[in-house]
C-alpha cells in the first residue's frame, strides 16, 4: 500500500498485546515519550483469546497511574485493528500524533509539574 | 417477684402490658426528656430509653433513665454491647441498679456504619445473649463474670429484643429459645407490620413453650405517611412492611395518612392482643411520642393498672 | 496470607519527598502473592516514583530489591552491604516487613509503601477476602469452619442479629451475613441441631491482641 505514517511513531513489536506489561508502558514514559498507544487485534479476534482484553485492562491501569501523578491519561491509548487494516493503522498513527501534539510535551520530560488534576479534567496549560 | 420493676408486676398480675420508648436528645438538655415523658404519663407501664440508637451519639441512656425516674416512670435501660467492654458493662449495670433502675434491655446495637461516627472502633467484647447471661449472673449469683463475689447484687428485670422478620426466618424462634435459656424475662419485638409472619413466629414460640418462660411484648409503630412506610420497607434492615399496608395508606389523601397510620396501628394491637402468648405491646412512635396516648386509648389499653 | 494494598502513589511521593536516594524493598512472600509488594510491583512503583520526580524536575536514585521474606532476620540482613549508602528504605512488604527494616537498620528510616489490610485468601484473580483475625483461640470446629469473629460484622458468637437480610449483612448488601453462612454450613454437616441451640460462652480475648503484643516461643526449636 506504501502508506506514510508520521515518523515520530516508534514501533515496539510484541507477539501479542497480551504480552505488553505495565512496566513497558511506564518505561516508555520514563524515557521521554510524550504519548504511548497499544495497537491490538480487534476485540474477539485475539489468537490467544484474551490477550488484547488483558492489554486493555493494563492500559486502563496506566491511565489511573498517570492521572494520579498529574499526567494527562490521554497520553496512553488502546486501539484495536486487524493486521489487514493498513489504512486504519495510518489513520490511528496520525490521530494519536495529533492528540499528543495538542497536549504538548510530557511534564515527565519538561519537569514542569502537574498538567492534570483528577476529577477536574485538564489543568490550564502554562 | 424478683425485682422492683413495675413492668414485672403488671405482667405478674396477668395484665396486658404497655411500654413505649423515648429517644434521648443530641444535646445536654434534660427538658427534652421531661417533655417527652409528659406525653407518656399515665399511658405506659414502663418506658425504654434508647442507647445511641442507629449509632448516633445522644445523651446516655442511664442519665435519661434517671430523669424519667424522677418523674415517676419505671424506665427500661437499653444497653448495647457495641460501645462497652465487659468492664464498662458490669460497672454500668451496678450503677443503674444503685440509681434505682429496675429494668434492662440487652442488645447488640446497630453497627456503627449507620451512625454519625462510622470511623469509630466497635467493641463487641460480648454479644446480646451474653449480656443477658452477664446480668443474670450478677443478679442471681451475685458474681462478676470472673466469678468473684460482689457486695450487693443489681436487681434488674432482664429484657431483650427479637426480630421475627429477620433472615433466616427458620431460626428466629430458636434464637428466642437461646435468649430464654440465657435468662431473659421479657422480649420486645421489632415493629410488626406483617401480622401473618408474626403469627407464624408466635405459633412456633408457643409450640416451644417459650411464651411461658418469657413475656413477649409485641412491637408496633404507627406510620406517619406512605414515604415513611416505603423508607422502612427498603432502607431499614430487618423490617418487613407488606405492600398491602403501604397501599392502604396510599388510599387516603396525604393529610389523612397519619390518622390512617394510627388506625392501622390500633387494629394491629387489637389483633396482637388476641394472639396466644402475646403479653403486651411495645409502642414505638418514632419522633411522634404525642400519639402514644391516642393509640393506647384507641386500643382500649387505658387506664393502666395500679400495681 | 497477609493481604495488603498499595498506598496511593501521591502519598508515597510525599512520604519520600526529602530523599534523593532510596532502597525500594519488595517481599516474595504473601504480598507478592496478593500482587501488592512482589518483584513486579517493585518495578512498577519504582517507575511511577521516577515519573513523579521527573515531572517535578528532580532526580531520584532507587535501588530495587526484592527479598525472599522481610519477616526473617537473615533475609532482612541481605541489604546490609549497601543500606548505608541510601537515605531511606521504602518497604512494600506488610507492616511486619517495614518494622523489621526499622529494627535492623537503626539509623535509616523505614517507610511503608502498602496498607496492610488483613489475613485472607483470594476468591478469584484480583479479588481477596478476609478470613482470620488471629484471636489466638480458634473455635472453627464449633462454627462449621466459618469464623464468626471475622465474618460477622459484630463478631457475635450467638448470631445472627436482627440485621441479617436475604443472606446479607446489614452493614452492606455486598457483605455476606457470617451467621447465615454458619447456619447453612452446620446444616450441610448435620450439626445444626446440636451446635446452634447451644449458648456460646463469653470469649476470653486475652489471647487476642487485647492481651498486648503476642509472642510464641518454641523451646524445642531454639538454638
Amino acid at each position: 500500500m506504501r502508506l506514510d505514517y508520521p515518523p515520530n511513531v516508534k514501533i515496539v513489536r510484541v507477539p501479542c498485546t497480551g504480552k505488553v506489561d505495565l512496566l513497558h508502558i511506564l518505561k516508555a514514559f520514563e524515557q521521554g515519550m510524550d504519548g504511548v498507544y497499544v495497537a491490538g487485534c480487534l476485540e474477539g479476534e485475539c489468537h490467544f483469546l484474551r490477550g488484547n482484553l488483558r492489554a486493555k485492562k493494563r492500559v486502563g491501569h496506566v491511565k489511573r497511574i498517570l492521572a494520579a501523578l498529574g499526567i494527562n491519561p490521554e497520553r496512553i491509548q488502546m486501539y484495536n485493528l486487524s493486521a489487514a487494516m493498513g489504512g486504519r493503522f495510518v489513520e490511528i498513527a496520525r490521530e494519536m500524533t495529533g492528540k499528543v501534539r495538542a497536549l504538548g510535551p510530557s511534564p515527565i520530560k519538561t519537569g514542569k509539574g502537574r498538567e492534570f488534576v483528577e476529577g477536574q479534567g485538564e489543568e490550564k496549560k502554562q | 417477684m424478683k425485682t422492683g420493676s413495675r413492668l414485672e408486676k403488671v405482667l405478674e398480675k396477668g395484665a396486658f402490658a404497655v411500654t413505649s420508648e423515648c429517644g434521648p436528645p443530641r444535646g445536654a438538655d434534660p427538658d427534652v426528656i421531661r417533655e417527652k415523658g409528659k406525653l407518656l404519663e399515665g399511658v405506659v407501664d414502663a418506658v425504654n430509653i434508647t442507647d445511641c440508637q442507629t449509632s448516633v451519639v445522644r445523651m446516655s441512656s442511664l442519665s435519661a433513665c434517671l430523669i424519667l425516674k424522677e418523674m415517676g416512670f419505671d424506665p427500661i435501660l437499653q444497653m448495647v454491647t457495641r460501645d462497652r467492654n465487659r468492664i464498662a458493662i458490669q460497672s454500668d449495670v451496678l450503677g443503674a441498679a444503685a440509681l434505682g433502675i429496675n429494668n434492662i434491655l440487652c442488645l447488640s446495637g446497630d453497627h456503627q456504619r449507620f451512625g454519625d461516627h462510622p470511623q469509630a472502633k466497635n467493641v463487641y467484647d460480648i454479644d446480646s445473649i451474653q449480656l443477658i447471661m452477664t446480668v443474670k449472673k450478677m443478679r442471681d449469683e451475685k458474681k462478676f463474670l470472673n466469678d468473684q463475689e460482689m457486695t450487693k447484687a443489681p436487681v434488674l428485670f432482664i429484657g431483650a429484643a427479637e426480630n421475627p422478620f429477620a433472615d433466616p426466618l427458620e431460626i428466629r424462634a430458636l434464637r428466642l429459645a437461646k435468649k430464654a435459656a440465657a435468662g431473659v424475662e421479657f422480649i420486645q419485638t421489632q415493629c410488626i407490620f406483617n401480622l401473618d409472619r408474626f403469627a407464624e413466629w408466635m405459633r412456633e414460640v408457643v409450640d416451644m413453650g417459650l411464651h411461658e418462660k418469657v413475656a413477649i411484648l409485641a412491637g408496633v409503630t404507627p406510620l406517619k405517611s406512605v414515604g415513611m412506610g416505603k423508607y422502612m420497607k427498603s432502607q431499614v434492615p430487618g423490617m418487613d412492611v407488606p405492600d398491602a399496608v403501604i397501599e392502604r395508606l396510599k388510599g387516603v389523601p396525604k393529610e389523612k395518612q397519619g390518622a390512617e397510620g394510627i388506625k392501622i396501628c390500633i387494629e394491629t394491637i387489637q389483633r396482637l392482643r388476641e394472639m396466644k402468648g402475646v403479653r403486651g405491646v411495645h409502642i414505638m412512635a418514632i419522633e411522634w411520642e404525642e400519639k402514644v396516648s391516642e393509640i393506647a386509648k384507641g386500643a382500649d389499653l387505658l387506664p393502666r393498672p395500679k400495681v | 496470607m497477609i493481604v495488603a494494598q498499595a498506598k496511593p502513589i501521591e502519598d508515597i511521593v510525599t512520604m519520600i519527598d526529602r530523599y534523593d536516594k532510596i532502597i525500594l524493598a519488595g517481599c516474595k512472600a504473601c504480598v507478592a502473592v496478593c500482587a501488592a509488594g512482589g518483584e513486579k510491583e517493585v518495578g512498577i512503583l519504582a517507575s511511577a516514583i521516577t515519573l513523579a520526580r521527573k515531572r517535578d524536575g528532580r532526580a531520584i536514585e532507587i535501588r530495587e530489591v526484592t527479598l525472599e521474606r522481610q519477616c526473617d532476620p537473615e533475609y532482612v540482613e541481605q541489604i546490609r552491604g549497601f543500606a548505608g549508602d541510601y537515605q531511606a528504605v521504602l518497604s512494600i512488604a506488610c507492616g511486619v516487613g517495614v518494622q523489621y527494616m526499622a529494627e535492623h537498620y537503626k539509623t535509616i528510616p523505614a517507610l511503608p509503601g502498602l496498607n496492610t489490610s488483613f489475613m485472607g485468601g483470594s476468591l478469584e484473580q484480583g479479588v481477596w477476602s478476609e478470613r482470620c483475625q488471629g484471636c489466638g483461640q480458634c473455635i472453627l470446629h464449633l462454627t462449621g469452619g466459618i469464623c464468626p469473629v471475622t465474618r460477622c460484622s459484630k463478631s457475635l458468637f450467638n448470631g445472627p442479629c436482627g440485621g441479617s437480610s436475604k443472606g446479607k449483612c446489614e452493614v452492606s448488601p455486598e457483605m455476606e451475613c457470617g451467621w447465615q453462612l454458619i447456619i447453612d454450613r452446620l446444616k450441610a454437616l448435620g450439626e445444626f441441631e446440636n451446635r446452634f441451640t447451644e449458648l456460646f460462652p463469653i470469649k476470653d480475648w486475652s489471647t487476642s491482641r487485647d492481651g498486648g503484643q503476642r509472642k510464641i516461643t518454641r523451646e524445642d526449636m531454639k538454638a
